[in-house]
């Protein structure tokens, strides 16, 4: 015969799904908080995100190409992605060269050291995060002045420092309870007309990448909606204002952009839901009792380091077993 | 008392009281080995091969320190030597064990089977032998993706990129067996690697009618029964259309290999150069 | 109304339904047919003829060897020229009888004509034990792919009992469209064939589940049903894997059979309509299962359709017929893409599991490279069975095959999801059907 038959097994035919198609429509799905982050913050917003996101590839190309000797896999957008989401969760006014620190042990650490994509077990642009936070406090909680603060002006929030603007949390956790829920400006935070990481403060944008993701069927319902939903209810058990705790800081963020990153989150549904809700309880104690205004990202971190358990524990359930366990 | 004194003594005082508790533990869960195993154990190659039957260095080691006699227990990664010097350790006489190799039993190199159909997916012959017949017409030839080599420890085994099939390196197999249970298809036979006596095998193992074996494959055993009737030492089976050269009977003459109409029985005259040269 | 469905998983590939509503043509008798002995699942027919004889068309050639497996008939007049091994679709070698045609057309004729159907009397007065002999000795077997005696599926063990006969017209595997035409015409056969396995079985009801888009199966169905009641029509959702045995019991009876069990288990006898069509020819007509239908599709295809071969036609002649192989053609398949089997070479010929033979251009034939699993848990999402399949490849491509088995991998029904839908392109499957062969393999415990 002159034509050579191809031979393989089934299935022989494949949803053209692939891993490049996942990243992009996540790219994609954040435009719409990157547009806000550049309109609240302006230029160094602009600049912090480029640096963030050309110190992953570049550090992911050299990675691969000098130490893994692989195949190239910087254009499916895995890098990109946390390059963005690290870039999300810094203060547009850091120095450029924190963000390219942030971006090295993002990529480096948190991704390249674990043998590359699908084998790291927390999320990159998080463990570059928190590796600032930790290493230099000071400029990670800087924020730019002449930027609202989410307060209504009387109340003269941002005057507890002078010469920086302050996140809403940290306004809250410092006054004591003293500044009412009332003088919240809740319109503001909904448009991103507050302060904060670049990518926390356009809750709407972030709720329409949500959307996006969810029609595109890049995630499923299960972690952004357990985890808000927990976080608002022990935001509200331990006696804070639930709207408050959603849509002020990175709550929103993370349950949209980062806690459903896949390597780093649970397979299957019940799983997901456990880690969602956990998530939300851990961010509302950190808020509540711990030193930091924010726990979000060290909320996530935690459940990461979890999710091999809980993968070990939770299985989908068996076809053919319900039934049984209602005879038995 | 400052508190820098305080401090050095309350955990000073954590790490005696740590250091004497463990001391205990350690003497009441000790467990004693005999200090052969490990001696023997540095001599032994470390390659947990399992060519000794054994389930690895430390068992065989072990096993050598708590026996009687020496009879049957050979390293087969590390050679003779190895075995004298054990025999030292413990004591008794070290049996010269025979040395083998593996040979295998497929010639059909893409020039010799046409391949038929292009095989996409997995790389790997288990795989791919129960998938299908295999790219090439022939359904018990070698497959090529190299199971056996990633299966050898030794690094005695090659897929020939001009053949596209494996290639064993006599020098550097130990006959530990690994590839005789990968191969999905069964083509490594373990046999005696004497210096004094060539090994001649048959390159087939294509148990179908001659006719069909003869279109598959241009070196495949048809079963025609020549290499028998040439063989002057009876070594020589014909079964299923398949020719199996006896390696204990065999005297290593060659006869039914000049004999042979299709090429399929390889013969290694010269094997182990360096055994000889070591047994000299 | 609301399409019922199965539960868990499912995918949604594109139907590609390119030769739907086409005719059924019948093609041309070959001049030589070559019979398999195992025609069906279980142990292979007993060979009954020898080389040289002459066989008439219907004649059984090989009997059934045991309880699990079917005879064979010769679908033509002609003589027995050799008994050999010849190559299947992978390119085993099975033991097969090859048969010389003779006088092509007026032998079959001829033969149809010695076969006086039984009266609508006799076969009232059949015993629901003489129906399954009857289908039995006619060599009917699952049409679907799977070819399992239908004897044995209408033997009901001893302490079960049915309650429901379910049809399986789903159709759920993109391309093929061999269960739509015989749907389409002849609904009067088919259900006649069912009213015949619901007495075998000792069943008052039926229902016939259909994918909804095969609106013309449906109507038709129910044009021909209007007024009686013991069969009912049911529309389905359009979900890959609902022609699923397990995933059609579920999406009709909301009952899901136990893990390892039997659809029996939970009182439903599951058929394809072709079975049901075959089960009609052989006790109306005495006409043994000789010949079935196959779609040969493909987008390179010139004449897709759906064609009536004599069972043991070459798989060639079937692409002739359909309009010849095309240039560019990269993989055959023999079956539906999701679940058929590629060909390693078009020497094979037509059997009793080939629905289909799909022709896939050289652009559609090839796999992307793998890639590491994100973990994006697609997977699960869609196995209809509940299981895990990344950790199931992950677990065998380490060997373990204990703990695959702790993990059910016997369940799979190898529907594929897993594989379609991983963006990675892992081959997922590949990897679970190892060690399933494997597991097989290891000693019982």
């Amino acid at each position: 015969m002159e034509t050579k038959l191809t031979v393989s097994l089934s299935p022989h035919i494949h949803s053209h799904n692939s891993i490049d198609r996942c990243m992009w429509n996540v790219i994609i799905a954040m435009i719409p908080a990157l547009a806000v982050a550049l309109w609240t913050f302006g230029v160094p917003a602009l600049w912090t995100v480029l640096v963030c996101v050309g110190g992953c590839l570049l550090t992911e190309w050299i990675v691969e190409k000098f130490m893994f000797r692989r195949r190239l896999t910087l254009l499916n957008g895995s890098a990109i992605i946390t390059g963005m989401l690290l870039a999300f969760n810094l203060p547009s006014i850091l120095p450029w060269w924190m963000a390219l620190i942030g971006a090295i042990v993002a990529i480096g650490i948190g991704k390249m050291s674990f043998g590359g994509l699908g084998c790291n077990i927390w999320n990159p642009a998080l463990v570059g995060r928190v590796f600032l936070l930790i290493s230099f406090p000071a400029a990670m909680t800087t924020w730019p002045t002449g930027v609202a603060s989410g307060l209504t002006p009387t109340t003269g929030a941002s005057s507890t420092d002078a010469s920086t603007g302050a996140t809403l949390l940290a306004t809250l956790n410092g006054s004591n309870g003293e500044i009412g829920m009332d003088s919240v400006e809740f319109m503001d935070m909904a448009i991103g007309h507050m302060n904060g990481s670049l990518g926390e403060v356009g809750s709407i944008a972030i709720l329409i990448g949500l959307a996006y993701l969810l029609i595109t069927k890049v995630i499923t319902w299960h972690i952004p909606v357990s985890m808000i939903a927990s976080a608002a209810l022990f935001s509200w058990a331990f006696g804070g204002n639930p709207l408050l705790d959603i849509f002020a800081g990175g709550l929103l963020l993370g349950a949209v952009f980062m806690a459903t990153d896949y390597v780093t989150s649970p397979m299957t549904r019940q799983g997901q839901l456990i880690y969602g809700f956990m998530i939300g309880f851990i961010t509302i104690v950190i808020r509540r009792y711990g030193s930091y205004p924010e726990g979000v990202s060290f909320a996530i971190l935690l459940m990461n380091s979890f999710t091999p358990l809980i993968n070990r524990y939770c299985h989908p359930r068996l076809f053919g077993r319900r039934k049984k366990q209602r005879a038995a | 008392m400052g508190v820098i004194s305080t401090t050095v003594l309350v955990l000073g005082g954590i790490g005696v009281l740590a250091a004497v508790v463990l001391f205990f533990v350690a003497k009441k869960f000790h467990v004693y080995e005999n200090p052969k195993i490990a001696e023997i154990e540095e001599l032994l190659p470390g390659a947990n091969c399992g060519g000794c039957g054994m389930s690895g260095c430390h068992a065989f080691a072990k096993a050598c320190a708590e026996t009687d006699s020496l009879d049957g227990f050979v390293c087969t990664g590390a050679g003779k030597d190895i075995m004298d010097k054990i025999s030292v350790i413990v004591g008794l006489e070290a049996k010269a064990g025979i040395r083998r190799v593996a040979i295998m039993k497929c010639n059909g190199g893409c020039e010799q089977r046409q391949i038929v159909n292009n095989y996409d997916g997995v790389t790997s012959c288990a795989m791919e032998g129960t998938l299908y017949q295999g790219e090439t017409d022939c359904n018990y030839g070698c497959l090529g993706r190299g199971d056996c080599v990633s299966a050898c420890i030794f690094g005695a085994l090659t897929i020939d990129p001009h053949t596209g099939i494996a290639v064993v390196d006599h020098d550097k197999c130990t006959g530990c067996g690994k590839c005789v249970k990968t191969c999905p298809r069964g083509l490594f036979e373990l046999v005696e690697a004497n210096p004094e006596k060539p090994i001649v095998w048959v390159s087939c193992v294509n148990r179908d009618k001659g006719a069909l074996a003869m279109k598959e494959c241009n070196v495949s055993c048809i079963g025609c029964g020549k290499c028998k009737r040439t063989c002057t030492h009876d070594a020589v089976e014909v079964a299923d259309f398949v020719a199996h050269i006896n390696p204990e009977a065999c005297v290593g003459c060659g006869e039914c290999e000049s004999a042979c109409p299709r090429n399929s029985i390889t013969h290694i005259g010269n094997l182990l150069p360096q055994l000889k040269e070591a047994e000299s | 109304m609301k399409l019922l469905t199965f539960r868990k998983g499912g995918i949604h590939p594109n139907p590609s339904k390119l030769s739907s509503g086409m005719p059924i043509v019948e093609v041309g008798v070959s001049p030589e047919i070559r019979l398999e002995l195992a025609e069906s699942i279980g142990v292979p027919a007993r060979c009954i003829v020898k080389p040289g004889q002459t066989v008439s068309a219907g004649e059984m050639i090989a009997e059934a060897a045991a309880f699990v497996s079917a005879p064979v008939h010769s679908p033509v007049a002609g003589t027995v020229k050799r008994i050999e091994k010849v190559r299947d679709p992978q390119g085993f070698w099975r033991e097969a009888v090859i048969i010389a045609t003779e006088i092509i057309e007026t032998a079959v004729d001829e033969a149809e004509e010695a076969l006086s159907p039984r009266s609508q009397e006799e076969i009232d007065a059949l015993s629901p034990k003489e129906i399954v002999d009857i289908i039995g000795n006619a060599g009917v077997v699952g049409l679907g792919g799977a070819t399992f005696p239908t004897r044995v599926k209408l033997s009901i063990p001893e302490g079960k009992h049915a309650d429901i006969v379910i049809l399986n017209g789903a159709e759920c595997e993109p391309y093929l469209t061999c269960d739509e035409v015989i749907m389409c015409g002849y609904p009067d056969k088919i259900v006649a064939g069912c009213r015949l396995i619901m007495k075998a079985v000792g069943v008052s009801k039926a229902v016939i589940g259909i994918e909804a888009n095969k609106p013309q199966a449906i109507s038709a169905f129910r044009r021909y049903l209007r007024g009686s009641d013991d069969i009912k029509v049911v529309k389905l959702k359009m979900k890959y894997p609902q022609g699923g045995e397990k995933q059609l019991i579920e999406a009709i009876t909301g009952k899901q059979v136990p893990e390892g069990g039997l659809p029996v288990d939970v009182g439903a006898v599951v058929d394809n309509v072709a079975t049901a069509y075959a089960v009609y020819d052989a006790v109306y007509n005495r006409k043994p299962l000789t010949q079935r239908v196959v779609t040969v599709t493909g987008p390179e295809i010139k004449k897709p359709g759906n064609y009536l071969v004599k069972l043991g036609t070459s798989i060639s002649t079937l692409i002739e017929a359909a309009g010849g192989l095309p240039e560019n053609t990269g993989k055959v398949i023999a079956g539906g893409p999701m679940m058929g089997k590629a060909m390693s070479q078009l020497d094979a010929h037509t059997t009793k599991a080939i629905s289909g033979v799909l022709v896939l251009p050289a652009s559609m034939s090839v796999r992307k490279p793998e890639e590491p699993c994100i973990r994006c848990a697609k997977c699960l999402s869609v196995c209809p069975m509940g299981l895990e399949p990344y950790q199931m490849m992950n677990l065998s491509i380490a060997k373990r095959f204990e703990e695959i088995t702790d993990l059910h991998v016997m369940s799979c029904l190898e529907c594929g999801c897993c594989s379609y839908v991983c963006p990675s392109h892992r081959p997922l499957l590949d990897y679970i059907r190892y060690a399933k062969q494997e597991i097989r393999k290891l000693p019982k415990k």
